[in-house]
């Protein structure tokens, strides 16, 4: 009879698994430290609060529909998504009485005027969540500050020399940014001033708390979460069922397995 | 050979019917109920399975996407996104594929990783593993034309980065460049004929090479974790001692294994269908913009193993073709895998200490580079990568002589298999 395979036999498999695992955490250990990318406050939203999506979806409509559009997103896929009936997505979301329900959203501004008005043309935002993150959108909406400089006489921390005005600045109020000067060393060995983010200052309150601003970003960031994939929740939902059924599915692959392989010697 | 007596087939019914006419019942027996499989198959042997089930899901679920997909430069991210969310199941069938991609290149690495292991490719199977390698050729050229076709940013400066590598080769270089792309740059023609390539050249291919490899694997039959050719012994009926028909007992052992690939696989699609970035990449979500680059441009994870290479040569004499020798070597060099093995034994198992380490050199520098490849070329990422590109290269350059000097157990005569533990 030949051996049993001994633990011996079966180490270098097991230590060669174990060492490119340990390179791999390594190398990718590194990620943090590489700076690459900036990383923002996590934006703490969730897709499946349907009466945040409907806030956000009456905020998009509101404050971003007039320069954005969402070409891919129907008002109807979001009526039934969000549970708003055809009444009151007629009454509250569809501006136009001639775009019908089953059309997608368009941008109320036409692109050449924001061409000619801002420089180029407000992004599409159907996909925007799955293309920057709902964490850059949400500190993107909340860090627009001060600058005189600026055409639109706001700047933004997140994405700077935005062409993109406070369209929100009624709600959040406006806000300056300190800035304390720093020593940045450079490739040569000499050093430079560089002006670093210390802190937001309010300059004149809006018509919202800092925590309702908060809130109102949150819902909006969601609903651009939603729309970047409408059939998430959907998806989610069907992937528990199916992942119950493979189990079941592997238990009894299993025993029969067992039961063909008793008669190997 | 499996026997063939015509005898014993069924005369009667359909099945009788179509026997008198076609080889099925002999075909069955052949592949299926008379292949004689080692039976001390572990882990690593699910995979050249698994890689069949998968080439099955993205057939199919590239023959439903080719059905709303447009491909056309002005269409074709609109199409994508028509199917994610206007299609039924389209965002299913769409994830399914996505995944399925990545999903092909992890079981095809830890099925090659097994032939490392255990010698796979060694005298009479390398026709087989040539094949092999032939099939990985096929899947990576099959996968970059498909990555192009979302047309997504990403799609577009990944395809137009890979197709410029070829630009590097002296005097012809900027003329193939052209001609590849049929045009002076990744335009509506290119996107076209990548489709076409995607969808009927390479698939056609990658089948026809599958069943070659099937049945050059079944010519030979299937070496084993011992590495030990059950041919050898014969049982008293004049079949392997140490084998056991394919069917049922591997398709029995099989389906559990599909069971669990399944398991992770829909747990990607339904769970984490981007997987982080990794399987569909953030900056592909925005359509592809000649006139903006994203951040950071990196192929897809199953690549970036050879674009470190191709980043960790310097450039000299005026020309950046030897990252382009470098990364095409290192694939050229596993064709050439069974003579540079001089190892009397096959498997890992009665190989000497030697050999073990450079196996397990291999294998990290593999990850390592995998990893550099996905990083901007900044901090300690290119220092890695030169380092790791040079030790992959030794795993190979120095095969000839540390298999032949390195130390080795006796192979048993028999298969290794203890009933209790599988």
């Amino acid at each position: 009879m030949p051996g049993k395979p001994t633990s011996l036999q079966a180490r270098p498999v097991a230590g060669i698994a174990a060492l490119a695992a340990c390179a791999a955490g390594l190398a990718f250990g590194q990620i943090s430290h590489a700076g690459e990318g900036e990383s923002f406050p996590p934006a703490g939203n969730d897709v499946h609060n349907t009466a945040s999506l409907q806030r956000g979806a009456r905020n998009f409509m509101s404050y971003c529909s007039g320069c954005h559009s969402a070409q891919y997103v129907r008002y109807n896929r979001i009526a039934a998504d969000l549970g708003i009936s055809d009444a009151d997505l007629r009454a509250n979301l569809v501006f136009n009485p001639d775009t019908k329900s089953a059309e997608t959203i368009r941008a109320s501004m036409s692109a050449d005027d924001a061409k000619r008005w801002f420089g180029n043309a407000p992004p599409d935002l159907s996909l925007i969540a799955r293309s920057r993150g709902a964490d850059y959108i949400t500190a993107f909406l909340k860090s627009f500050y001060e600058d005189p400089s600026r055409p639109t006489g706001v700047n933004n921390l997140v994405l700077k020399g935005t062409a993109m005005p406070h369209v929100l600045a009624s709600l959040q109020g406006v806000q300056a940014a300190e800035f304390k000067m720093t020593k940045v060393k450079m490739g040569d060995g000499s050093e430079l001033d560089e002006p670093e983010f210390e802190k937001f200052v309010p300059v004149t309150p809006g018509a919202m708390t800092p925590e309702q601003y908060d809130e109102f970003v949150r819902d909006t960031v969601n609903f651009l979460v939603y729309v970047g994939e409408p059939g998430q929740v959907k998806r989610q939902s069907l992937g528990v069922w199916v992942i119950l059924f493979l189990l079941l599915f592997t238990a009894f692959a299993y025993g029969l397995k067992k039961e063909y392989w008793k008669d190997v010697k | 050979m499996a026997s063939t007596d015509k005898q014993t087939v069924p005369a009667k019914g359909l099945y009788g019917w179509i026997n008198a006419r076609f080889p099925l019942d002999s075909m069955i027996r052949e592949h299926l109920t008379e292949y004689y499989a080692p039976k001390n198959f572990n882990f690593w042997y699910y995979f050249g399975a698994l890689a069949l089930v998968v080439l099955a899901i993205q057939l199919v679920t590239g023959i439903f996407l080719t059905m709303n997909y447009k491909p056309a430069a002005a269409e074709a991210f609109a199409s994508v996104e028509y199917i994610m969310r206007d299609v039924e199941w389209g965002w299913l069938i769409r994830y399914l594929h996505s995944t399925g991609a990545s999903a092909f290149f992890i079981v095809v690495y830890l099925h090659m990783f097994r032939a490392l292991m255990y010698g796979s490719y060694r005298a009479p199977r390398e026709l087989l593993w040539i094949l092999g390698m032939v099939i990985y050729l096929a899947l990576m050229a099959e996968a970059f034309m498909g990555y192009l076709l979302p047309w997504g940013n990403m799609s577009f400066w990944g395809a137009q980065v890979i197709v410029n590598l070829f630009s590097t080769i002296p005097i012809v270089g900027d003329s193939l460049v052209e001609w590849i792309r049929g045009d002076y740059y990744i335009s509506d023609i290119t996107l076209n004929r990548f489709f076409a390539l995607h969808v009927i050249a390479l698939p056609l291919i990658l089948v026809f090479l599958v069943i070659a490899h099937i049945l050059a694997l079944h010519e030979v039959g299937s070496l084993n974790p011992d590495g030990v050719e059950i041919k050898k012994v014969k049982n008293e009926k004049g079949l392997p001692a140490d084998g056991i028909p394919f069917h049922p007992y591997y398709t029995v052992k099989d389906t559990f294994g599909l069971g669990c690939f399944l398991l992770v696989f829909c747990g990607i699609v339904f769970f984490a269908p981007t997987m982080g970035g990794l399987f569909l990449e953030a900056p592909n979500f925005d359509p592809a913009n000649p006139m903006q680059t994203p951040p950071h441009i990196a192929p897809v994870w199953y690549f970036t193993p050879f674009y470190a290479m191709l980043r960790a040569v310097p450039s000299f004499a005026g020309t950046q073709v030897w990252g382009v020798i470098v990364m095409f070597s290192a694939i050229a060099l596993l064709f050439f895998l069974p003579w540079l093995d001089k190892s009397p034994v096959k498997s890992i198992r009665y190989k000497g200490p030697v050999t073990k380490f450079m196996l397990a050199v291999f294998a990290v520098s593999f990850v390592v580079l995998a990893v550099c490849g996905m990083k901007p070329p900044q901090g300690i990422y290119p220092l890695l990568a030169r380092i790791f590109t040079v030790t992959y290269f030794l795993f190979f350059l120095l095969m000839p002589w540390y298999s032949k000097i390195d130390s080795t157990k006796t192979v048993p005569s028999r298969v290794t298999y203890n009933a209790d533990s599988h």
